[in-house]
């Protein structure tokens, strides 16, 4: 048995249940953030997308794909938006080789 | 069993061809152990009585299960091997029907209807009995076809047909694939066609609108965002106006049932129907104002319960005995497909409903 059951994505509105008010705060926050605004229901379902795959989240994938093909989002915008997020994830990792090069300069004479 | 492309369920002996056996499944599983509601539970109680048959607004009539495409998630279980084909005696009946009720809404479907040889008779006798509104659901590809259809475009604007198609996308990778290879060509050259005597255009007064249905296990999103993409995307790209987006919901019955039991999806997407009812839809589905005629001129409460051989309640059976006192307050028939038309913003022919 994994530890992520896809089953329990149903079960996300029930966190609620042990603290309503907390939960309804985050679900009415939630709903906010995704109505249409400066950006389009669309753009933020790209940008979900994204995200869901840097922070390797099996739930928010599988929520943000159903989502993308809803709205007649295509193969090549979904892997694009995840390779924006795998470009920002791998650059964050690789832009902290220069506290290893400052390192190396100031230790090795 | 092996999908054979092109082959109708009928045609490749599928039991799901049988609409006893998709009553089954659709009762089966999930519903009979009480997991999720039944439908005609849940309708009760959001109505607080059973769901009913308001005055007759629109006549929907089937012409005919035979088409030239054979497409994945059809309801009819159409293609060019399906021979059913309404005769001018039972197009009589309809007519009868018309010149004695307020429908005024006339809606076509198929198949593909334009393939009925008394399919421009029909139109013309309609308008004359006194129907405004004469919808043809056209699969675009029809026009072209076949030299035979290639005038269609102004027969359509000569009588102010009210033309509304299936678009499932605005990319060719998406549309052939639920639809059949090179149907996204022909029907964006259909489309041309369509908006060089008018169609869609500002001002013109003929009207076209498309369809969206969803090209698998999902349920489609908003129609009006679904509408500013397509209208930005046809435009660009092909420099093709329309007027409305219709959004649909795939019911799961015939080819989209044995897709999804095939697919191993069928549980989640009952759930998903489940979960996204909406009380404020079910109060407008659209067999409460419509009714849906055979091909045979047999009557139901909407095409997909003619394709799940669920006829009306009572004893009145066929147009030709039609009786608008006994039809109007009958009770509707419905199974767990139901569910299809009342999930998130509602689905009918004409898209949503709340």
């Amino acid at each position: 048995m994994s530890y992520y059951d896809p089953k329990d994505l149903r079960k996300f509105k029930d966190i609620t249940q042990w603290s309503e008010a907390l939960g309804e705060k985050f679900f009415d926050y939630y709903t906010a953030v995704f109505q249409d605004g400066a950006l389009t229901p669309r753009e933020k379902s790209l940008i979900a997308l994204a995200v869901a795959h840097t922070e390797m989240c099996p739930y928010c994938i599988d929520a943000y794909t159903q989502d993308g093909l809803k709205r007649g989002i295509t193969k090549d915008e979904m892997m694009e938006a995840v390779h924006v997020g795998a470009a920002i994830k791998s650059g964050a990792a690789l832009v902290h080789s220069v506290m290893m090069m400052n390192k190396v300069n100031k230790l090795d004479a | 069993m092996t999908k054979i492309k092109g082959q109708s369920l009928r045609k490749q002996a599928n039991p799901l061809a049988e609409a006893s056996h998709q009553l089954k499944v659709l009762s089966e599983g999930l519903f009979k152990d009480g997991t999720l509601p039944l439908f005609k539970d849940r309708v009760a109680e959001t109505l607080g009585r059973p769901l009913s048959a308001h005055k007759l607004e629109v006549l929907q009539i089937n012409v005919g299960y035979m088409c030239n495409q054979v497409c994945d998630h059809c309801h009819v279980d159409a293609g060019p091997d399906r021979k059913e084909i309404m005769t001018k005696e039972t197009m009589e009946q309809c007519l009868s029907v018309i010149r004695s009720t307020n429908a005024r809404t006339l809606d076509l479907t198929g198949g593909a209807p334009e393939m009925n040889p008394n399919f421009r008779w029909f139109v013309i006798e309609a308008r004359k009995a006194g129907i405004a509104d004469i919808i043809v659901r056209s699969n675009l590809t029809i026009i072209r076809a076949n030299k035979q259809y290639h005038d269609l475009p102004a027969f359509f604007k000569e009588h102010k047909i009210h033309v509304v198609s299936s678009m499932p996308h605005w990319t060719k990778e998406k549309t052939d694939k639920q639809r059949g290879s090179g149907v996204f060509n022909a029907s964006i050259e259909a489309l041309k066609q369509l908006n060089s005597v008018g169609y869609g255009m500002p001002n013109s007064g003929l009207t076209l609108d498309l369809v969206y249905n969803p090209s698998g296990a999902f349920l489609p999103a908003h129609q009006k965002d679904l509408e500013t993409d397509f209208k930005s995307k046809l435009r660009s790209d092909f420099g093709i106006e329309f007027n409305q987006l219709f959004a649909i919901t795939n019911l799961p019955i015939s080819r989209f049932l044995d897709y999804l039991i095939a697919s191993e999806n069928y549980e989640e997407y009952m759930y998903e129907l489940v979960q996204a009812y909406n009380p404020e839809a079910a109060k407008s589905v659209m067999c409460t104002n419509t009714l849906s005629v055979s091909w045979n001129g047999f009557l139901y409460d909407c095409d997909f319960n003619q394709m799940l051989a669920l006829p009306v309640a009572g004893n009145l059976t066929h147009i030709s005995d039609y009786d608008e006192k006994l039809m109007e307050g009958r009770i509707i028939k419905v199974s767990q497909h139901c569910y299809g038309c009342t999930a998130g913003a509602g689905s009918s022919c004409q898209g949503t409903v709340a």
